[in-house]
């Protein structure tokens, strides 16, 4: 389990982050959604610890994140995997490299035993046969699809996903909050997406955290969310037409 | 302000950049690589502004030598003398700043905008010294190889000017080349060049690590690589013609 108290963050004068408490649980797909400017980027960066947190700690299992020293954080971002809105695939390695590279840095495995590792979690991911293919022969998908067998390539406990479905077609996006799903349940992980496509919202969202002006706007489940009276999460949720003849149906 | 703040930046980054590689076979695989990138990838501009620069050098010594008084192997005495001080390390390290250092910068300002410094970040690898010390070890045993071997082009350019024209013969050119020879001059070109390889590395990983923004800051940043680490060469070479020969 992940867990934030009170976490603030300010950039220079202006504060992003104020006093967040939330609880993020193993097995659940935890969404974090939001307007644009909500600070919802900036929470999921607190919690991986790119952005240090000025107030209040994030706690992994009982491990105060927050207040670590490096060498201890390092162990504890061995067991984190993170899928980056653009992929973030190393240019200059191909598929097979860019997800054997966890495994190459943290692992004593033989070769061959990293190898059948790749090619288990490529497999898992639909992509069979891509080892050789340079990220720059990949479409916006299959990056992706690479980037969650790299995140996952060294059994991770905490899986973080920024914007999984950003700049992709409804169907590709589809297929990756299957896979997200199914690998939550599979390797029984915490699962955080920072997210706000709305189907996904409505396919996976089994905890979700809206964050609005840089506070806890709002938390429920996906069933909870169609009947919430929260006027500043139903002008963002049903901010469609589309999602909004789903609540005029429901 | 500014100035002490990036100073500070800096020093503070080098102090990542120089801690224990994460793993030994990585790194070595690494260092291998950029041995390729910086040394070979460097071995053809290398060869063409040397050859001219030796070829240079000693027609403009033959040019200025109308006394009669002055032996004609002083040619190649000052061809020589001129490639080893300052041609080859200074003029090269400056290509090489411009070459290697814009590369480095743009290739780290990219990782940087595209998040794959922040994915080994996340992953619990120390990214600036993943990235930028293989360069900094490989660029400091590679380039006193590559000025070495700029040396020995630089002097053979002046002795094809002396074969193809008649302004001196090659054997007043090879005389020359052995009169008065120091061996210091050497070592004196090895210290400033290993000094002005960290200086091309470090400048250019620094400002394409502390990139914020997209493609046009990598642009920047590749640019002020150069401009920054050509200022610092020149005056370092200074700092360093004073202190050693002096």
């Amino acid at each position: 389990m992940i867990e934030a108290f009170y976490i603030s963050k300010f950039f220079s004068d202006t504060q992003v982050l104020n006093a967040i408490s939330v609880k993020f649980e193993k097995g659940k797909n935890n969404l974090i959604i939001g307007r644009s400017g909500a600070g919802k980027t900036v929470l999921l960066k607190c919690l991986v610890g790119l952005h240090e947190v000025d107030d209040g700690y994030v706690d992994f299992d009982g491990r105060d994140f927050s207040h670590m020293n490096r060498k201890n954080r390092k162990n504890i971002r061995k067991e984190i995997g993170m899928l980056f809105q653009g992929g973030a695939l190393f240019d200059s390695y191909n598929v097979e490299e860019n997800v054997m590279f966890p495994l190459n840095m943290f692992t004593k495995m033989p070769y061959e035993e990293k190898l059948d590792r790749v090619n288990q979690v490529l497999q898992r991911v639909k992509l069979p046969n891509a080892n050789n293919l340079m990220p720059g022969e990949l479409s916006g998908g299959m990056i992706k699809r690479v980037a969650i067998a790299r995140a996952i390539a060294n059994n991770p406990k905490y899986l973080f996903c920024d914007e999984p479905n950003s700049g992709l077609d409804p169907n590709t996006a589809e297929v990756i909050d299957d896979l997200i799903s199914e690998i939550t349940e599979e390797y029984n992980m915490v699962t955080i997406v920072n997210t706000h496509d709305m189907n996904s919202v409505l396919k996976m969202g089994d905890h979700i955290v809206f964050i609005d002006k840089g506070r806890v706007g709002w938390q429920g489940s996906r069933d909870d969310i169609l009947s919430s009276d929260n006027e500043r999460l139903n002008g963002f949720v049903f901010s469609t037409e589309l999602t909004r003849r789903l609540k005029r149906r429901k | 302000m500014k100035l002490f703040y990036s100073i500070g930046q800096y020093l503070l980054l080098m102090k990542q950049v120089l801690a224990r590689p994460e793993k030994r076979k990585v790194f070595m695989r690494q260092l291998f690589t950029e041995f390729f990138d910086i040394g070979v990838g460097s071995f053809g501009i290398v060869v063409v502004i040397s050859i001219f620069m030796g070829a240079v050098v000693s027609i403009l010594v033959a040019y200025n030598l109308n006394n009669p008084l002055i032996p004609r192997t002083m040619i190649g005495y000052s061809t020589r003398e001129m490639a080893i001080l300052e041609f080859s390390p200074t003029i090269l390290s400056l290509i090489l700043a411009g070459k290697v250092g814009s590369s480095i910068a743009s290739q780290i300002g990219t990782m940087r905008v595209t998040e794959q410094i922040d994915a080994l970040d996340i992953m619990g690898i120390n990214p600036a010294n993943f990235l930028i010390f293989p360069k900094l070890v490989a660029a400091i045993f590679i380039n006193p190889a590559l000025i070495i071997f700029s040396m020995a082009v630089s002097i053979f350019g002046g002795y094809l000017v002396g074969v193809f024209t008649n302004l001196f013969t090659p054997a007043e050119y090879v005389l020359g080349l052995r009169i008065f020879f120091d061996a210091f001059s050497i070592f004196y070109a090895l210290i400033k060049t290993v000094v002005f390889a960290i200086i091309i590395v470090t400048v250019a990983g620094y400002q394409g690590y502390i990139i914020k923004g997209g493609s046009i800051e990598v642009g920047r940043a590749s640019t002020k690589s150069v401009v920054y680490a050509s200022i610092l060469i020149i005056i370092f070479n200074l700092i360093l013609t004073q202190t050693l020969l002096i």
